[in-house]
């Protein structure tokens, strides 16, 4: 019992190993981005009022990150936008890891099924991507709704590809065809069989979904075809601060996209690290 | 050695495919644009306030009250002959205004395609050379962030940068201002690519590098290249004779694969420079309810990946045999 302490103990002080520092990874910038979220809901609209004797201040202490052209705070709208980015970014998420389950079972379902699934992956993949998600949010009237729509709807394809192969793979293991022999339904196969290891892989590809759902929708806001000029998003904030570009007021552009940058990052990180703690053949290092 | 025998039957596939591809891509993005609840007429008058009348002869104009089943016929009919319609803002035909913005984004594709294919293979082999090291690092870490940068939000920094603080660049467009066509000059015309151009570069350099730095590793600790370290061949020869000829096929196979995201990237930038390319008549397009030249668009880019990636398979079946064999192990 004593020994155990102190072996945690001299671990602590003599440098983490590789699964302890996986793990404070992940919760660091776990917390980092629910801090985000959370203080994007706690965030009431007087701190957003607009305050014309304040207005485009450069950055200071009292205003990290500036201020724009109706004085209100950068910083507060910034979190703003990246707590509405996340939302958004997890709604469509989780709907392509949806479609992705579904489409994945189906593939196993047969022989033509399979292939209309991978018509469908072609299909998809056949337009530019950005193309793709104006084309759905404009068909969906734009909005938040077109775009989460539109994020979702065009996500899936490179997760799909991974569990396709993988149920490809798994079907030729040997319990499968006994568990065929003995006269199991396919329904039984892939949810007792095949699913149980699809579960690991999309929760991995979902978190690492998050990222380029993110960068689309703010992409597409950017260009004028998702949310709305009132609502706080990062690409209103980017496309607005196009208009101050020339007078100079370079922080209206710089610390919201970093932010994003970072928010995006942060989501990469978490996936690397899931998908090292996840993979055994990373167990040993 | 190209097998003579499979290429009728690879070309006939790949025309097929590319016919059903372009039905099925024109009917869905038809029906999504004419099903969506955004009044057309609306869209392209914004703020404008006109006359009742005035409006109904705005919608006669845009087929508001046409059938959509007649509608769809009559496009595809014209289409089949080769006629993508008139465009609604730019009231030229479409096929002008594609083939226009298209040559002059193909410019910025093409050049930053270029050279973030050569600088990613490079950075890639020299990071994959020296794996573990600090440069190794420091490569991977950049590629790390790069994939992270938002392309619309660097293209502002470049601007910010380079136009507005230093000057050394115009702040927009493709061409200079209140100058005819005849008397843009080449310079001018260069002098407006570099910027958007220099985004699209620094941002694709990312996936080419870390797909040629693994290729580079993996090859480097095979068996051959074990031989050969054997027979005493070492460093850049090394890398030279066994490493870069068996890296340099799926690079290259993989930045053709990437025309979807550089289309994508194009309309960032654009929209960014006001380049004045196919990016923005998109973004026109999308937002004025322009259908005829947002379908024409839509079927171009289609078009224009399914190129890429018949560049991709072309070297895959025919250029590259092993890449073939291991496909059918698998």
């Amino acid at each position: 019992m004593s020994t155990a302490v102190v072996n945690v103990n001299r671990s602590l002080f003599r440098g983490l190993n590789l699964r302890q520092k996986t793990l404070l990874i992940i919760g660091f910038t776990s917390l980092l981005l629910l801090a985000i979220v959370v203080s994007s809901l706690f965030i009431d609209g007087e701190s957003l009022s607009t305050d014309f004797g304040s207005k485009n201040l450069a950055p200071s202490l009292e205003h990290p990150f500036g201020t724009d052209w109706m004085g209100r705070d950068m910083l507060t709208r910034t979190l703003e936008g990246l707590g509405l980015s996340i939302v958004i970014g997890a709604f469509a998420s989780l709907i392509s890891a949806v479609l992705t389950i579904i489409l994945g079972l189906l593939s196993s379902a047969g022989k033509t099924a399979d292939s209309l699934v991978s018509w469908l992956v072609d299909l998809a993949l056949s337009i530019p991507h950005l193309l793709l998600i104006i084309l759905i949010s404009i068909g969906l009237g734009g909005g938040a709704q077109g775009v989460i729509i539109g994020v979702a709807l065009t996500h899936w394809t490179s997760l799909t590809r991974v569990v396709r192969a993988e149920i490809k793979q798994l079907k030729t293991q040997e319990y499968i065809h006994i568990s065929r022999n003995l006269g199991k339904s396919k329904w039984w196969i892939a949810t007792k069989h095949i699913l149980p290891h699809l579960i690991p892989q999309i929760l991995l590809g979902t978190i690492l979904l998050f990222p380029h759902a993110i960068l689309h929708e703010a992409s597409v806001t950017f260009l004028g075809f998702g949310l709305s000029p009132h609502e706080p998003a990062i690409g209103i904030i980017l496309s607005e601060s196009m208009r101050y570009l020339s007078a100079g007021y370079w922080w209206l552009a710089f610390f919201p996209g970093l932010s994003l940058l970072i928010v995006v990052l942060a989501f990469d990180l978490i996936g690397e690290n899931l998908g090292k703690l996840m993979d055994p053949k990373n167990a040993h290092e | 050695m190209l097998d003579n025998a499979k290429i009728p039957g690879f070309i006939g596939k790949k025309i097929l495919r590319l016919i059903s591809l372009l039905l099925v891509v024109s009917f869905i993005s038809f029906m999504l644009v004419q099903y969506s609840p955004i009044d057309p007429v609306r869209a392209y008058l914004g703020e404008m306030a006109v006359s009742a009348e005035h409006k109904e002869k705005l919608e006669e104009y845009w087929g508001v009250n046409t059938p959509p089943q007649e509608k769809f016929l009559n496009w595809a009919g014209s289409l089949l002959k080769g006629d993508f319609g008139v465009s609604l803002i730019y009231r030229v035909p479409v096929t002008d205004v594609i083939k226009e913005r298209f040559t002059a984004s193909l410019a910025l594709m093409a050049s930053s395609w270029l050279i973030s294919g050569i600088l990613g293979f490079v950075l890639g082999i020299a990071a994959g050379m020296h794996k573990g090291t600090l440069f190794d690092r420091a490569i991977k870490t950049y590629c790390y962030i790069l994939t992270a940068t938002p392309t619309f939000w660097l293209a502002l920094i470049l601007l910010m940068i380079f136009s507005v603080q230093l000057g050394w660049f115009p702040i927009g467009l493709s061409v200079p201002i209140g100058v005819t066509a005849e008397n843009v000059t080449f310079f001018d015309r260069i002098e407006h690519l570099i910027l958007p151009a220099l985004t699209l570069s620094i941002l694709g350099v990312a996936q080419i590098a870390m797909f040629t730095r693994e290729k580079l590793i993996e090859v480097m600790s095979s068996d051959y290249v074990l031989f050969a370290k054997a027979r005493g061949e070492k460093g850049l020869d090394l890398v030279l004779r066994h490493g870069i000829r068996n890296v340099a096929l799926p690079a290259i196979t993989l930045q053709f694969l990437s025309f979807s995201e550089l289309f994508g990237g194009t309309v960032l930038v654009e929209q960014v420079f006001s380049y004045q390319g196919i990016g923005l008549a998109t973004v026109a397009a999308g937002l004025k309810s322009d259908v005829p030249l947002l379908l024409g668009i839509v079927l171009i880019s289609a078009v224009f990946v399914f190129v890429g990636n018949l560049i991709a398979d072309i070297i895959y079946e025919f250029i590259d045999p092993r890449i073939k064999q291991q496909e059918s192990t698998i």
